[in-house]
């Protein structure tokens, strides 16, 4: 049980120390981390961090010494010297345990020892003492029968009888005898009345005892000779006790002390064996117990001795006791201290224990012990050796999985150093490709530029095909190696992380006008951004189509989120084959299926989000590609076939979430492509109707015949742009049809070429119709036509409009139409731009102090045909405009000295009111001021910052408008136009 | 005497190279949209204006910024006149340092505003120069009986 407990007890301490262990690697990791978590501060570590410090505020110098050891050198030695104290420990443990085992396993043998041996004492001395009291009774039995009585009661028969039959009471005697004490003076008379002589006590012979060959005793002052005595001791009777030398010097004792006394060990007359002699005093009368030796002497009648035959007894008691066999048992009279007369048993070797029991058998003057020995050493201590050789195991386990970890970590640290520095040199040499390649791609630049430069010059000199033909390639070649270049000074720039976006007021059509996209009308015209970001991303993913796609269509559509998102919900999918081309498509829906919803986008209120996607009808992206489209440098198939760099899409991927928005496709193979992405642009709050830039075709009606609904909407988007009002019809029947009954005026008929190309007479008829149509003009015709290269030529073929639709081509078109038109009907007339047609011949005040702006605001107002007059302060403005007003506007700067542009206006304007409160008062007669009762002259601001804040403040000091200085000249058109048309 | 070809390619090359090193922007193309027949002279004229103009103002500046106590209001008032001036016809250098020395007015930096006045004296020259060179190259080639190329 006990080896049970030890093994459990040595784990347990096994895993208490692994534990220890542990937690120690585990407060260095923590301390590591704490230092991390200093330099990065995070609010979840910073808990920690706290958590940690209130844990270990009270063993700072522990941390500290912690951070010591994070040095690794210290620590492999500081580890190194902790195994060897461990193992150490262990050792010293486990040589305490055995010596602990075996030390108590000796103690519990000693108690066992001295158990049994003081039993055996106990027992000898008990039987012993019983034995000797029954001496002691039968030397009163004789004092009573044989000397109280005359003539005496006992005779040698008597006695002999009497103590065979009481022997059982005396265990330990082999017999007892009486002698007489016998004066020298009565020798005669007792002899005479024994019948025998007194015997002297000789044992010359031992083997051959004779008591017929004793000799007499020789005369002395008196004797003992042996009157009674037992069968088994007969051959005493008649010896003189006194001539024995041990019997002698015992009987002396004995009547002097009045108690039984033992004799020294001597080897028994006869039977020639080991024993002692107890002798007791027989007196004649009673004496008190502190009468004097010689009151004793005198008294004493004669003496009862007892044979001890103490080898045999000690044998007979030995038998009755169990486990007789495990030990030895000596017993020896110590009378003598320094030689002590063995009395039983044998000697034997040495086995180590040994236990003393002193033994009392009544006689003070003789000092006997019993010694016991185990027979058998102690066996060997399996336990002890055992438990401890477990410990020491233990221990050395647990020193090697220490060991273990601690090299695992340090291997693991060294690694992580490895990695570390690898890991920085790897960024490293990765920021200096970066830069290389920025640097490098600037330096190339820079050259380019003067290589297309030159060959622009070149190609105005005078050149024979073939080498307008080279300078033409050339000059491609350079155009697309500086786009190449732009994109991998992109690339870099995104690595390096300083691209930054504009935040610039553009327009959107001008920006998409040569990609003839389809904007929804929902969306904003203008919005601030960075156009020329937004024209890349947009271009690049319409490159790629253009790469991969043979036939078909490339379509770009633009919308706002919120309208696509609505769109999903309401309605059904479009089919197959209403497209562009009519040729499938990649499902765009599923394009933005990864997109967040657009609930979820956070953006301040005024933002715009557009989604602008791309299709094609390309050969697709593989399917196993397609997780990789966006990775930097990968591309689909080797890049022979298509050329390029493969970081166009990646680029576009980084400028769309520079955006705020996200990009996304879905593609299949062999159908197409189709790239979406989001952005989100800010709103200028302006408000602006579409397509009121054109005036010349406002108002007018242009029919476009197209029976693919798709087409038509592109379309119809496109010439909406110019400000006409468009309506579609599927057939050139149903455009007859309209005609013919609508009550409206329709300027321009655009028909599908496909549709024209279909019948050719029906068409030939319709145009013929369309001529004789009973109206004032007669609409114009044109075709749109997906490609230059014309069809069989056909002689009453209208004008050809090629697709994509551009704004600025679809207007020259237009207007060329137009142009025909009116100098048939009228006279010559050249037309005119807008603008011009606005400003001709007004009378404008333009008041600026600076000279040279002056100067130049009067030169661009002159060149659209107005007169001006120039005023260099606001004084003379003021004094220059007072009703009646000869300007028909003035333009004002708005910072000047003494009195600005704000304050000026205020003024006028304070006398434009006087005026016009006193005519209404009859003060001032109607007719002085040309029959006006309300003047207002417009006045606009001409500013150099255009803030919303300047924008206000014009309002507020009664300014009708503002223009931005330098004039442009889309802003001063949209301006003036408030106030001329 | 070189061809008018020769001319006319030098002057591209000369007005290239001004809008390629910033001395001038986009004003100053529209600028020279604005002349036409009727007023053939209008780019040298308002360039002639704007070289009067400026020499008065870096004098005024030069008077302004050495006084005792220097009047900055003034010398802003002055300062934005010039940076008007310039940015009219486009020398946007110049335009860029008078955005500079405006903000040092702001401050009462007098060390900064005396560093940006000759900045500003130094892109003036520059500018001057520039634009002198290719007044000239426009006379040789109407002398020599040749257009001047448009700028796109």
């Amino acid at each position: 049980m006990s080896f049970i407990h030890l093994i459990g007890f040595g784990l347990k301490v096994g895993h208490l120390l692994l534990m220890l262990c542990y937690s120690f690697l585990t407060v260095i990791s923590l301390n590591s981390f704490i230092n991390d978590s200093q330099m990065k501060p995070n609010k979840s570590r910073k808990i920690w961090v706290k958590f940690l410090e209130i844990f270990s505020s009270k063993t700072s110098k522990i941390h500290h010494y912690y951070q010591y050891i994070g040095s690794a050198k210290f620590r492999k030695t500081w580890w190194r010297k902790l195994l060897i104290l461990w193992i150490a420990f262990g050792t010293i443990l486990a040589l305490w345990i055995f010596w602990y085992l075996r030390s108590e396993a000796l103690e519990k043998r000693k108690e066992t020892l001295a158990n049994m041996c003081d039993e055996r004492a106990r027992m000898l001395q008990d039987q012993f003492n019983v034995s000797m009291n029954h001496v002691q009774a039968m030397s009163i039995l004789i004092s009573t029968f044989h000397h109280g009585k005359n003539p005496s009661a006992i005779d040698q028969e008597t006695f002999a009888k009497y103590t065979e039959r009481t022997a059982f009471e005396r265990p330990l005697t082999s017999g007892v005898a009486y002698a007489v004490r016998v004066l020298d003076s009565e020798r005669e008379q007792f002899e005479k009345q024994q019948g025998w002589t007194i015997k002297k006590m000789t044992p010359v012979n031992k083997d051959k005892y004779n008591p017929e060959e004793l000799e007499p005793s020789p005369v002395q002052p008196e004797y003992a000779p042996v009157i009674f005595a037992q069968d088994t001791v007969a051959h005493v009777i008649s010896l003189d006790m006194l001539t024995g030398k041990e019997d002698r010097e015992n009987v002396l004792r004995a009547r002097a002390l009045g108690k039984g006394v033992l004799t020294a060990p001597l080897a028994l007359i006869k039977s020639n064996r080991l024993g002692v002699i107890l002798t007791f005093a027989v007196y004649k009368r009673d004496l008190p117990p502190n009468a004097t030796p010689e009151e004793r002497i005198e008294a004493t009648d004669g003496y009862l001795g007892g044979v001890f035959d103490i080898e045999s007894l000690v044998e007979k008691l030995l038998q009755q006791l169990a486990s007789k066999q495990t030990i030895y048992v000596n017993v020896f009279d110590t009378t003598n201290i320094s030689n002590p007369i063995s009395m039983y048993g044998i000697d034997v070797l040495d086995t180590g224990l040994q236990h003393i029991s002193p033994l009392n058998f009544g006689d003070p003057s003789r000092k006997h012990e019993m010694r016991c020995r185990f027979k058998q050493k102690q066996p060997w201590q399996i336990l002890a050796i055992s438990a401890s050789f477990g410990i020491f195991v233990i221990t050395l386990l647990v020193g090697h999985i220490f060991h273990a970890t601690v090299n695992r970590i340090t291997k693991v640290e060294d690694d992580y150093k490895k990695m570390l520095d690898l890991k920085k040199r790897a960024e490293e040499a990765d920021v200096a490709k970066s830069e290389f390649l920025a640097n490098v791609s600037h330096e190339i630049r820079t050259p380019m530029t003067g290589v297309l430069g030159m060959l622009d010059t070149l190609m105005d000199t005078n050149l024979d095909v073939t080498q307008q033909d080279h300078v033409r390639i050339a000059q491609a070649s350079g155009k697309a190696l500086v786009s190449l270049i732009n994109a991998v000074l992109d690339k870099a720039k995104i690595e390096s992380g300083t691209i930054e976006l504009e935040a610039v007021r553009f327009n959107l059509w001008e920006i998409l006008d040569d990609l003839a996209a389809y904007i929804s009308a929902k969306v904003p015209e203008t919005l601030i951004g960075d156009p020329g970001r937004f024209r890349q991303i947009i271009t690049n993913l319409v490159g790629n189509s253009m790469k991969f796609t043979k036939k078909g269509h490339i379509f770009v559509t633009v919308h706002l989120l919120e309208e696509v998102m609505k769109s999903i919900d309401a309605e059904p999918e479009p089919s197959s084959n209403d497209t562009l081309s009519g040729l499938p498509v990649a499902d765009r829906n599923r394009s933005w299926e990864g997109f967040r919803p657009a609930g979820q986008i956070v953006c301040p209120p005024e933002s715009i989000t557009l989604i602008i996607s791309v299709e094609d009808t390309g050969v697709g992206i593989p399917l196993d590609a397609q997780p990789r489209i966006f990775t930097p440098y990968m591309q689909v198939g080797p890049s022979i076939y298509h050329g390029g760099t493969g970081i166009g899409l990646s680029i576009s991927k980084y400028l769309v979430n520079l955006m705020n928005g996200e990009i996304g496709f879905d593609s299949v193979p062999q159908i197409g492509s189709t790239f979406t992405f989001t952005a989100v642009f800010s709103n200028p709050n302006e408000q602006q109707i579409n397509g009121q830039s054109m005036s010349e075709f406002c108002n007018m009606q242009a029919v476009v015949v197209d029976p693919r609904p798709i087409r038509a909407e592109v379309s119809r988007c496109h010439i909406q742009q110019l400000g006409m009002h468009v309506e579609i019809v599927s057939s050139l029947t149903s455009m007859l049809t309209m005609l013919t009954n609508g009550s409206q005026t329709v300027h321009f008929v655009l028909i599908e070429e496909e549709v024209w190309d279909q019948d050719l007479s029906n068409s030939v008829e319709f145009s013929y119709k369309l001529r004789n149509l009973n109206q004032e003009i007669s609409p114009k015709l044109f075709l749109l036509s997906n490609s230059i290269s014309n069809g069989p030529h056909q002689n009453n073929k209208p004008t050809v409009i090629t697709k994509p639709l551009r704004i600025s081509m679809l207007a020259a078109s237009l207007q060329r139409a137009m142009g025909d038109n009116k100098s048939n009907s009228s006279n010559g007339e050249v037309p005119k731009l807008s603008l011009s047609k606005l400003l001709i011949g007004r009378k404008i005040l333009v008041v600026d102090d600076n000279n040279v702006n002056l100067l130049v605001a009067a030169g661009a107002l002159k060149k659209y045909g107005a007169d001006v007059v120039c005023a260099d302060n606001g004084r003379k403005a003021i004094a220059l405009l007072k009703p009646p007003h000869l300007f028909d506007a003035c333009f004002m700067d708005i910072q000047m000295p003494e009195m600005d542009g704000f304050e000026a206006t205020k003024k006028i304007r304070e006398i434009e009111h006087s005026v016009n409160f006193r005519i209404k008062n009859g003060s001032l007669s109607l007719q002085d001021y040309a029959d006006i009762s309300n003047w207002h002259v417009p006045i606009l601001a001409m500013t150099a910052d255009v803030i919303q804040a300047t924008h206000e403040r014009c309002l507020r000091s009664g300014m009708d408008g503002y223009v931005s200085k330098p004039f442009e000249a889309n802003q001063l058109y949209q301006e003036v136009s408030r106030f001329f048309l | 005497m070189a061809s008018v070809p020769q001319l006319q390619r030098q002057l591209i090359e000369y007005t290239a190279s001004l809008y390629d090193e910033k001395y001038l922007d986009d004003q100053f193309l529209q600028l020279q949209k604005l002349q036409d027949e009727s007023n053939p002279e209008f780019v040298v004229e308002v360039v002639s204006l704007f070289f009067e103009d400026s020499e008065k103002l870096l004098n005024n500046l030069a008077t302004a910024l050495q006084q005792k106590s220097v009047d900055y209001k003034q010398v802003d008032s002055h300062v934005h006149q010039f940076k008007g001036s310039s940015s009219s016809i486009g020398a946007q250098r110049v335009t860029n340092v008078c955005v500079h020395f405006r903000n040092y007015c702001e401050e009462k930096n007098l060390d900064g505003c005396l560093q940006c006045l000759q900045q500003v004296k130094h892109e003036y020259i520059l500018v001057r120069n520039k634009l002198e060179a290719l007044f000239r190259l426009e006379q040789q080639i109407l002398q020599a009986g040749g257009s001047i190329p448009m700028m796109e």
